[in-house]
């Protein structure tokens, strides 16, 4: 005789400690993947195109929540450690002959070991005070990108190499939309592991409080350190699969304003939250692809307020992100978890 | 009779903000399993005196010794490393997080696993997660916050904080536990569990107690020893009877509401 139990009753700490609570969500959650795996045969390469975009989004986000949104320390350098992280991989496979595998994991220490070098500053400063350090970070590494022409290529750039794995060449969309998914789906297994156990849950611990993190014995120097180490690595592999996606880098596109955008998408998608991390990149990567659609449509329907709509595209983009701030102040994530939790007591509203 | 062993040694410590003399001189022994408790009126010097011994705050002279060794100028991590915790007297909780993840940073100097087995987390780290989730879930019980296990802390009522606080301090598993205030803020009741808690930690676990308290009923009840400061100086230690008699530290309340307590 089988016995079924009322409500949420969990037999094992093992049960009750699972990412993946309930068979239904587990189920949910496996069909997407394979779902994810099949995409490629049933959409567009242009739609293709944009999930890869997506893909290293949201690896970039994962790597800017966790020292902003997980330990709390404000990154403004995000943009230049992109760039980091694709120059080096670059420069390892061209001029030292690495097979992107393991270049692109070296170019994420790589990127670890830069970011822990402007993370100092985090041991003495805090808040507003730190994110104008990594600020400077930002300035001066755009600067190096310019300047050390035999690294990087100076403002010309330079190429970067596709992956190769036997006889296939990874430089289609449909092939690096794999390389970009595995990677990508690694990375949020990782993240989600790492903040249910030891050092991430002491991340959280310091960005809470300090004081009492330091007085649970937890070693501050080396936490705040360590986020910038783990955070820089997810941003030099996004960097890496960047680059290998575009096959050729420039300064240009490792700006203030991809920092920027990167710390819009996860306070839009949720600080200190792995979903948020991927619905935030999700939601900018979309947003000005849906606004271009929209306008061009716009424009070609009516073609006299058409090209007021496409000039101020960009102040639609502002205003919608600042309304989601607004209306919706604690990210995606947050809201997520509040309508779950309406559908679970429904039509119990306490 | 044999006398347990001195676990803590606080030697003439001298502690300043600017002008402010917070500690001035102050010396006492705690012995091995006590319950010890600091009294004096508000800004007497009780806080900074845990802050002293549990690293918070660097006295400008004096000496801090723990089970023979001494800690002066050692970091707070290293005094959590061996066996000393607290809880503090304004809240001092990670909000943002779960009641079973604030007690699981409790185990931070128990755990192995760094980010890279953390990331992976089958195999080792996941068979030590729920070891020491049982350890946790011990405490748990303990103190009756079964049904609060996954509620982030800062949703919380102050007196099930103050809890948990406690909680996060005993998973540590400490030699030694400062309690600035447990009783603070707390109706009868509550207050009454707290004392129950504490006699419990200190008589089954086996744990220290240097306890900060302005409720004198409860302080006179339940400690060994006390220490009485007034404006960063000692004017009385002993057995509370001795304590309560003792002139100076009647002079100390005179005026003082708290006086009254003192005659209880
Ligand atoms: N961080 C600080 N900066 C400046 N002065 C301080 C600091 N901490 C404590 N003091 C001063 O030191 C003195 C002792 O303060 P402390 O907090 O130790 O008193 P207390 O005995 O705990 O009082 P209460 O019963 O009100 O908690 C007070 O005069 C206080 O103003
Ligand atoms: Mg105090």
């Amino acid at each position: 005789m089988s016995v079924n139990y009322c409500g949420d009753f969990k037999q094992s700490y093992k049960d009750d400690m699972r990412v993946m609570q309930t068979p239904f969500i587990r189920i949910c959650i496996f069909s997407f993947i394979v779902f994810l795996y099949a995409f490629p045969f049933l959409a567009s390469t242009y739609v293709v195109s944009t999930v890869n975009v997506i893909g290293i989004a949201v690896i970039g986000a994962l790597g800017i929540n966790i020292v902003t949104g997980f330990t709390g320390q404000i990154s403004l350098g995000q943009g230049a450690f992109l760039g980091v992280g694709a120059f080096a991989c670059s420069y390892f496979m061209r001029e030292w002959g690495i097979p992107f595998w393991v270049a692109m994991p070296m170019a994420g220490v790589f990127t670890a070991a830069v970011g822990m070098v402007f993370g100092i500053p985090s041991l003495r400063l805090k808040g507003l005070y730190l994110a104008i350090a990594t600020l400077a970070a930002q300035f001066i590494l755009e600067y190096l990108f310019l300047h050390m022409d035999m690294f990087t290529g100076g403002s010309n750039g330079v190429y970067f190499p596709s992956p190769e794995a036997g006889p296939v060449v990874f430089d289609t969309d449909q092939s690096m939309y794999y390389l970009i998914i595995t990677v990508a789906i690694m990375a949020v297994v990782f993240a989600t592991n790492l903040f249910r156990s030891k050092d991430g849950r002491a991340f959280v611990a310091v960005r809470d409080h300090y004081l009492s993190a330091e007085i649970m014995g937890i070693h501050l120097f080396r936490y705040r350190l360590l986020s910038f180490a783990v955070s820089s690595f997810y941003v030099g592999i996004a960097g890496s699969l960047w680059g290998a996606y575009t096959q050729y880098i420039t300064p240009e596109h490792f700006t203030i304003h991809e920092s920027i955008n990167y710390l819009a998408m996860i306070i839009i998608g949720g600080l200190g939250s792995v979903l948020g991390s991927i619905y935030g990149a999700v939601f900018m990567t979309l947003l000005p692809q849906v606004l271009t659609v929209i306008t061009s449509w716009a424009a070609h329907v009516l073609p006299s307020v058409g090209d007021l709509i496409m000039s101020i595209k960009e102040g639609i983009f502002g205003l919608i992100v600042i309304l989601f701030l607004v209306f919706e102040p604690d990210g995606m994530a947050h809201r997520w978890s509040l309508i779950k939790a309406y559908w679970k007591l429904y039509p119990f509203s306490y | 009779m044999d006398r347990p062993a001195i676990q803590l040694a606080v030697e003439d410590l001298h502690l300043s903000f600017g002008g402010v003399n917070a500690l001035m001189g102050v010396g006492f022994d705690v012995r091995q399993g006590e319950i010890f408790s600091i009294i004096g009126p508000n800004g007497a010097g009780k806080t900074s005196m845990l802050n002293c011994i549990s690293g918070r705050y660097h006295p400008q002279k004096g000496k801090i010794s723990f089970e023979g060794q001494e800690i002066t100028s050692k970091p707070p991590a290293a005094r959590a490393q061996i066996g000393i915790s607290r809880t503090f007297q304004n809240i001092a909780l990670f909000k943002g997080m779960t009641v079973l993840d604030n007690m699981l940073i409790g185990r931070h100097i128990h755990l192995k696993s760094g980010f890279l087995k953390g990331g992976i987390y089958l195999g080792p780290c996941q068979r030590e997660e729920i070891e020491h989730r049982a350890f946790v879930e011990d405490i748990i019980d303990f103190l009756e916050i079964e049904h609060i296990r996954k509620k982030v802390v800062g949703t919380l009522a102050y007196g099930l904080q103050k809890r948990v606080e406690l909680a996060r301090a005993l998973a540590l598993d400490p030699k030694l536990i400062l309690l600035d205030e447990p009783m603070a803020g707390m109706n009868l009741e509550e207050t009454e569990d707290m004392v129950r808690y504490v006699l419990d930690i200190n008589q089954e676990w086996g744990v220290t107690v240097i306890l900060v308290e302005h409720d004198m009923g409860v302080v006179m009840d339940i400690s060994d020893r006390v220490v009485v400061l007034d404006f960063g100086q000692k004017i009385g230690e002993g057995t509370p009877e001795e304590v309560q008699k003792d002139p100076a530290v009647i002079r100390a309340y005179l005026g003082d509401e708290e006086s009254v307590f003192l005659g209880r």
